[in-house]
């Protein structure tokens, strides 16, 4: 059950390298959530089928799934929040600062 | 022989410098700093006789055993001239530089580079450690540049000691190179050791290039041409540092370093060529130059470059004896190295005192430009006769030590011209003639520091100050230097003996021990040519000095005008336009650039490998789908593939909360509840906040960029799309390395926790966890402070100061 998993992976990069090549500040920040989905979705996919038990001890005798991947992917979850908060912030105030939130007009909004 | 540690000495005072200086008055400041060098300069002295005697220091103390590097130091007779050199002559220069320098000038950074630049010196001349000796090497670059550009505030001085950085670091890593061959084909890095190697040498394939690059290493460092150029523009430094690193001492490590590998490189005839042709062109250009110099300084800078080509040179010369066939011509040509050793010490003396009577002049009328000096001589008595003493000792005139230096010269130089085993036809004929021609505007420009700045009519209307005799302390230090200049030519000997001497057998290790490898010294040796020479410089010299006015002009034609700094400017000028421009053309400040380039790069790197390298084998094997994996595959696409295209900001948020809590179904088929349950919340808590922003930002507008551009924009994303799909399917089809997940499915004996994947994250993989949290923190202050400077926005200051 794994290949239209990864082609779902193949289509969220695509979607997300799109948005992060827009000139819209909300575009990008929404790709860099979708890109950090789509690295999740591969993570756990590479892990291997769901083949397995969940991982819990003593909830069943096993064979488990892969424990390593999910602990990964907790770790990566929380991270990607942290950082998605940061840059919507970081878009409020510059929006704030320079009443654009297009980076071709931050540009100039720079040089003057 | 303790004293060899001494080379720490100055390092530790070095660090002792900034505490003592907020103890001790500014001024006082120097006495201490002068104990340093007087302290290793009297250690140095007291193991002479065991030195002259044939003795050795050695310390050894191992640093990097494994790569053959040791910090090995051995003190010769070689480097027991330099280490006098060194200590003696810093000394003078700390206690003339007690007088010279304002209480005003940050001292305390001066004499810490100064003390840097002693200990690095020292280093270079008692290492015996090839990359020790490398390091000190550049040490003393670097410290030059400091000292150089110590008054910053100067463009002179930073134009100055970057030019000098970038010469002697290009020539010093041409040298590592040069040291890293000589190690592959000997497979030590102690000189010495190398030097017992010797022989059998010269056959290996990298010994020329070695050579040429440690020769390099040398002609940097000894601005020898056409690498002569920095030494002018050095002389932006305070006076002192003149004196002291740009021609007592750091200007002849190169000296130093052509002299310690005569014994591995000497008796090859590229050397023997390279090495005096280099030094008897840059004697030539140096003095021809330096007859033109109105600055005092800059005119002292030509002379010592011409000086150190005079002292090259003779290194070349007696180079020839390691290749000649008997006994006799190998002594006869060996006394052009002894020559060149007891020149180089006797240059220290009188170059370092013409430094200092020239900073004396500086000091006191505010100029070194000989258009605006003259007449001095009844106001500065003292400075006028040791100016007299330095001038005519390097005009080659007796009674001084300059005197003896260039009758040796014109011996070596006569002896090898009449025979040496690299040729028997007239070439070598060169050397007597352009050595005496260079000897002429030696002695043309000796004359015009004593005629036109002591003698001649007073211009007081172009200096705004009334001068008067230097402090006694300023005149100490160069009336010293005096002593040794008069002394020298009286006992020369003695120097023979006791410091040239010993240095022989380092430098010709074959010939020690050899009859009259040591020549006996005499002031009057009969009617020979050297003789004749000198009167003939003297004669041609004086003819001259007195028509300068009329042949001054051919300085404005080529060849004679040429500057080589046209060269080097041309080169720095155009390295920073063509870099400036690069850096323009693809530094657009558009972060969509950026990406762009991220992503071309991802993919010709690696989907380029996956695909050119044969690697990809994509593996397409199924299994049974479940439909309600179907479903949501289908869901997941769909919302992606639409969210580019939606026309609301609203409904992109809401597709990637689809995206998000598809993800959570996801993670249940997966059997990882933990994920899913946190995937959930931050889902929720992510779109929340992309709402809250919405509030404060406005709305989106359609995307107005050209359809080219998006045409590219999705180009790259499908084969960003493409290539990370492409390498799943491969990856899933190779299993490379044995599963290591078997070990934590143990958790409940090492951790003592029956979920594994909390157990991973709170035991086995804590400090992961940890730094997670360190992130989560700092990305918290980041928002808590871009909201706290909203708040001072009303102070009107975006900086939030």
């Amino acid at each position: 059950m794994e290949v239209h998993m990864i082609i779902l992976t193949g289509v969220l990069v695509t979607v997300a390298v799109y948005l992060l090549l827009s000139r819209n500040m909300i575009r990008m920040i929404l790709g860099t959530a979708v890109l950090s989905h789509a690295v999740h979705l591969l993570l756990i996919t590479m892990g291997g089928a769901a083949e397995g038990h969940v991982p819990l001890l003593g909830e069943s005798d096993g064979p488990y799934v892969d424990a390593l991947p999910q602990a990964l992917i907790l770790t990566a979850i929380v991270i990607s929040f942290a950082t998605t908060a940061f840059l919507l912030v970081l878009a409020y105030r510059t929006y704030e600062e320079t009443g654009t939130d297009d980076l071709n007009y931050l540009r100039r909004v720079r040089r003057e | 022989m303790l004293v060899v540690l001494g080379v720490f000495f100055p390092f530790a005072a070095a660090g002792l410098i900034p505490l003592l200086y907020r103890l001790i008055p500014n001024r006082r400041i120097g006495w201490f700093v002068m104990a340093v060098p007087l302290v290793l300069f009297a250690g140095l002295l007291s193991i002479v006789p065991g030195i002259a005697a044939g003795k050795t220091a050695n310390v050894t103390v191992p640093w990097i055993p494994d790569a053959g590097i040791d910090l090995a130091f051995h003190i010769d007779g070689l480097s027991m001239i330099f280490g006098l050199l060194i200590t003696g002559v810093g000394s003078l220069v700390v206690l003339y530089s007690i007088h010279y320098l304002s209480e005003r000038e940050s001292l305390g950074h001066f004499y810490a580079y100064l003390l840097l630049f002693m200990g690095a010196m020292l280093g270079v001349v008692f290492s015996d450690n090839l990359m020790v000796l490398y390091a000190f090497w550049e040490l003393t670059s670097i410290s030059s540049f400091l000292l150089i550009a110590f008054w910053y505030h100067r463009k002179g001085s930073r134009y100055g000691a970057r030019k000098s950085m970038l010469i002697t670091v290009f020539g010093g890593i041409g040298m590592l190179a040069g040291f890293l061959m000589l190690y592959s084909m000997t497979g030590t890095f102690s000189i010495r050791e190398t030097i017992t190697l010797a022989p059998e040498l010269s056959e290996q394939p990298l010994y020329l290039a070695a050579m040429i690059l440690v020769m390099l290493g040398a002609f940097t460092k000894s601005a020898q041409f056409p690498f002569h150029i920095w030494l002018p523009d050095a002389m932006e430094a305070p006076t002192p540092v003149s004196a002291y690193l740009h021609s007592a001492t750091m200007v002849k490590a190169g000296i130093y370093l052509i002299a310690r590998f005569t014994p591995i490189f000497g008796g090859e005839s590229t050397w023997f060529w390279t090495v005096s042709l280099i030094g008897i062109v840059t004697l030539l250009w140096g003095s021809f130059n330096a007859v033109k110099q109105n600055d005092l300084k800059a005119l002292l800078a030509y002379s010592t470059i011409s000086q150190l080509g005079l002292i090259m040179s003779l290194l070349g010369f007696g180079s020839a004896a390691l290749a000649a066939g008997t006994d006799a011509e190998q002594v006869l040509l060996a006394q052009a190295g002894f020559a060149a050793l007891f020149y180089m010490v006797n240059h220290s003396t009188f170059k370092g005192l013409l430094f200092m009577i020239v900073g004396i002049v500086d000091h006191e009328l505010g100029t070194r430009d000989i258009r605006r000096l003259g007449g001095l001589m009844a106001l500065m008595p003292v400075s006028f006769t040791l100016a007299v003493i330095g001038s005519f000792s390097m005009a080659g005139l007796p009674p001084f030590n300059g005197f003896l230096g260039k009758e040796m010269f014109f011996q070596a130089a006569v002896t090898v011209s009449s025979g040496n085993p690299f040729t028997a036809d007239g070439a070598a004929l060169l050397f007597p003639v352009v050595g005496w021609i260079a000897s002429v505007f030696t002695f043309i420009y000796c004359m015009i520091i004593v005629y036109r700045t002591f003698l001649g009519p007073r211009q007081p209307e172009k200096v705004d100050r009334l001068p008067h005799e230097a402090p006694k302390g300023m005149l100490v230090s160069p009336a010293v230097l005096a002593l040794f200049v008069v002394g020298i030519f009286f006992f020369p000997n003695l120097a023979g003996k006791y410091l040239i001497g010993p240095a022989m057998p380092a430098v010709f290790p074959t010939l020690a021990g050899k009859p009259g490898l040591v020549p006996h010294i005499q002031a009057w040796h009969g009617f020979n040519t050297p003789l004749l020479m000198t009167i003939g410089v003297i004669a041609a010299g004086i003819i001259l000095f007195v028509t300068f006015r009329h042949w001054r002009l051919i300085y404005r034609f080529p060849p004679f005008r040429w500057n080589l700094d046209t060269v080097y400017r041309g080169l720095i000028g155009g390295m920073e336009t063509g870099s400036t421009l690069i850096t323009k053309r693809y530094m657009s400040g558009n972060l969509r650039d950026y990406f762009v380039y991220i992503y071309v790069f991802f993919l010709a790197a690696a989907g380029g490998s996956l695909f050119l390298k044969g690697a990809f084998k994509p593996d397409f094997r199924m299994e049974t789908i479940a439909v309600y994996e179907v479903t949501f595959v289908l869901i997941m696409t769909f919302a992606a593939l639409a969210m580019p295209f939606v026309k609301s900001r609203i409904t992109a948020t809401l597709l990637n909360g689809v995206l998000g809590y598809s993800i959570a179904i996801f993670f249940i088929f997966f059997r990882a509840p933990d994920l899913a349950l946190t995937q959930t919340v931050i889902e929720t808590v992510t779109t929340v906040l992309f709402l809250l922003c919405f509030h404060f930002l406005p709305d989106w507008k359609p995307e107005r960029a050209p359809a080219r551009t998006k045409i590219i924009n999705g180009l790259i994303a499908l084969g960003a799309g493409a290539v990370v799909t492409g390498f799943a399917l491969t990856v899933k089809g190779y299993v490379v390395f044995d599963s290591i997940s078997g070990y934590f499915e143990d958790s409940y004996t090492l951790a003592g926790g029956k979920n594994i994947v909390n157990a991973i994250l709170g035991d086995f993989r804590a400090f992961d966890t940890m730094l997670e949290v360190v992130v989560l923190f700092i990305a918290g202050i980041g928002v808590y402070t871009l909201i706290v400077l909203k708040a001072k926005k009303g102070g009107g200051d975006i900086e939030g100061k």
